[in-house]
């Protein structure tokens, strides 16, 4: 028999009971949707993060105190101001283009009997350019604000929502920080909700003025982080060796273990994106075992077909089919099912994405969910697949009716 | 002679549990190419594996069976699959059509498993006509009586044009009336295209209308008694 009439004649046979095809394909419907929608929701996590991590600045390093990955490592130093002046030096950090040493904190802010407890952030002016940060409205903090440890400070959107209701119209107000009356000069743009907890909740004011009046260290001079930023993309490995060997010599560690980290975006990229792989593994894995029953379903009412059809069979085969045609009928016949559920499955996986991502940005969290070319493909040759394999055992067993008995058979 | 079925010494053991049952005895007998012949005896005779075998949907225990030139008795499964496609034609007790499908469809179904692409439809139609059912072509079988349906799968049964037409029991779900239509139908088709026709019945009043009656008791041919030529 040639293969077109035999498709054909297997869709007249699975369209002969809607109402048995159609449950059998909604199995299969559900496990593609669940696969489609799932691999879709962990795409866009994952852009979502990468995103925001990029969003981080450009060409960015961060320094920490203590060896991360080191727990032998005991007695670290602290980092300094003039850790960060050091790593400016043109001859031996060439390839630094900035650097912003930060302290950082938590605090109550308030205003007019409201109260936000966010984090307090001391930058210097650089700290604006190397992480890329942008205003609503006002200025940055400047150098003259620096020295002259002057009480101003810029909100970050959560903090000014919270205290004023309101986004715009700020500068010039008046907050309280650390029983301190500190003057509004700007508002930050929002940076959305990320990898490293959220950047909107949090208020800046200049280094010094932290330093001094906000937030107390045991060292006069330390710092939390210092974020430097390399020249282009290219020098950012040059520029993390270049940091290493400054903070060597400074630390006295030329030989033996670093007392601090340097951890580059890529290393934050990466650390995020192998979490939000194995996420994304892990819920394609669970919709699977719902694609995986639906194939049961398939083998299932294939089973039931075969013993109702035997006396059909019997007759095919008297009339001259061969074991092989039988087993190409119901073969084409399961994988037909599930090829239909198949395609049904990814327009209802997609439109599930789509809800979903609706659903998240409703919540006020900027995710597109991401369906692929990809997700589609392997959805679709999986579901086929699976109609395939579990069509096997019901096919074979039709093929192999003897035409005699099964013409016999009622 | 130019025989058409030739088989001897056909047996046949069926293993039901561990009890043999020994369904054919040694049955011998000879076709004439265009004879009508009819097979008889009381059930349990044999008479239902004697027509499996000479319409080779099953394979002999022992013995020799050439059908149309052709040695069957030790071909495989497949093998034997085309040569009832291609040798045998089929008319059952109750009809045993494709009820989801049209008449047509029905009577080009051989013609697919024989790989006939080109005329298909042609060719089947003309089956059809040869029948008498012309105008019930897209009629599916439960639109149709018996005596027609029965007539559908006498198209099926010539439309590869056979050597042989086995009919089992064709009249057995008709009524007389309707029952001898179809008689006449296949004697006629007998006449006009030389197919040798086997007729599988109880029934005497059909026996007295072929050529000759092989009787069936215990698994042999217990006698041929050749009648005048109807």
């Amino acid at each position: 028999m040639n293969f077109t009439q035999v498709v054909f004649e297997a869709i007249e046979s699975i369209t002969s009971n809607k109402l048995r095809t159609g449950l059998t394909v909604l199995g299969i419907i559900i496990g593609v949707a669940a696969v489609i929608a799932m691999l879709a929701v962990g795409n866009g996590a994952q852009a979502s993060i990468t995103g925001t991590i990029n969003g981080i600045g450009t060409n960015l390093l961060f320094v920490f105190r203590g060896a991360r990955n080191n727990e032998n490592v005991r007695n670290t130093r602290p980092l300094t101001v003039n850790d960060a002046n050091a790593l400016l030096d043109q001859f031996s950090a060439p390839h630094v283009l900035a650097v912003a040493p930060v302290l950082q904190g938590n605090g109550n802010i308030m205003f007019s009997g409201k109260t936000q407890s966010s984090t307090i952030v001391g930058v210097t002016a650089d700290y604006f350019s190397v992480r890329n940060i942008t205003l609503l409205e006002g200025n940055p903090i400047t150098t003259e604000n620096i020295y002259g440890n002057a009480s101003v400070v810029l909100l970050g959107v959560d903090v000014a929502d919270k205290l004023f209701d309101r986004r715009d119209g700020l500068v010039g107000e008046t907050v309280r920080i650390a029983n301190q009356p500190f003057r509004v000069i700007g508002v930050l743009a929002s940076k959305g909700g990320g990898g490293m907890g959220s950047e909107d909740n949090q208020v800046i004011i200049p280094f010094s003025t932290a330093q001094s009046r906000v937030i107390h260290r045991s060292g006069l001079n330390n710092v939390d982080v210092i974020y430097a930023q390399a020249i282009d993309s290219d020098s950012v490995p040059l520029a993390s060796s270049e940091i290493s060997q400054i903070l060597r010599t400074r630390h006295r560690t030329p030989i033996g273990l670093d007392d601090f980290t340097i951890m580059s975006q890529q290393d934050f990229l990466s650390t995020a994106q192998s979490i939000t792989g194995i996420l994304t593994v892990f819920l394609g894995g669970i919709a699977a075992i719902s694609l995986l029953v639906g194939g049961i379903g398939i083998m299932n009412i294939m089973l039931v077909s075969v013993t109702e059809r035997t006396r059909e069979i019997g007759l095919r085969k008297a009339l001259g089919a061969r074991k092989r045609d039988i087993l190409i009928q119901f073969l084409v016949e399961s994988s037909l099912l599930s090829l239909i559920g198949g395609i049904i499955g990814i327009m209802f996986g997609w439109l599930i994405a789509y809800i979903v991502g609706r659903v998240a940005v409703a919540m006020g969290t900027d995710f597109t969910p991401i369906v692929g070319v990809d997700a589609i493909l392997l959805a679709t040759i999986f579901s086929t697949a699976v109609g395939l394999f579990f069509g096997i055992y019901p096919a074979n067993r039709a093929a192999s009716l003897q035409p005699v008995e099964a013409l016999r058979s009622e | 002679m130019d025989w058409v079925v030739e088989a001897k010494d056909l047996t046949k053991v069926y293993k039901m549990g561990i009890v043999d049952v020994q369904a054919l005895n040694g049955a011998s007998l000879k076709i004439n190419r265009g004879e009508v012949v009819a097979i008889m005896g009381p059930s349990g005779s044999g008479k239902s594996t004697l027509m499996n075998m000479l319409g080779c949907l099953d394979r002999p225990t022992s013995g020799e069976y050439i059908l149309d030139g052709e040695s069957v008795a030790t071909l495989n499964d497949d093998q034997l699959a085309i040569i009832r496609n291609h040798k045998v034609g089929f008319v059952f007790q109750s009809f045993n059509l494709l009820s989801r499908q049209t008449a047509l469809f029905n009577v080009e179904l051989p013609l697919r498993y024989s790989g006939i692409v080109q005329n298909r439809k042609a060719i089947a139609k003309a089956a059809l006509e040869a029948v008498g059912l012309g105008d019930r072509m897209t009629h599916r079988p439960t639109e149709l009586s018996g005596g027609q349906q029965q007539r559908v799968a006498i198209a099926r049964a010539i439309v590869n044009d056979p050597a042989i037409i086995m009919a089992d029991e064709p009249t057995g779900n008709l009524d007389s009336k309707v029952g001898k239509e179809i008689m006449t139908l296949l004697l006629n088709l007998n006449k006009q295209r030389g197919t040798t026709l086997i007729i599988v019945t109880h029934d005497p009043a059909i026996g007295e209308q072929t050529q000759r009656i092989i009787r069936i008791r215990d698994g042999v041919v217990e006698e041929e008694s050749a009648k005048g030529t109807k």
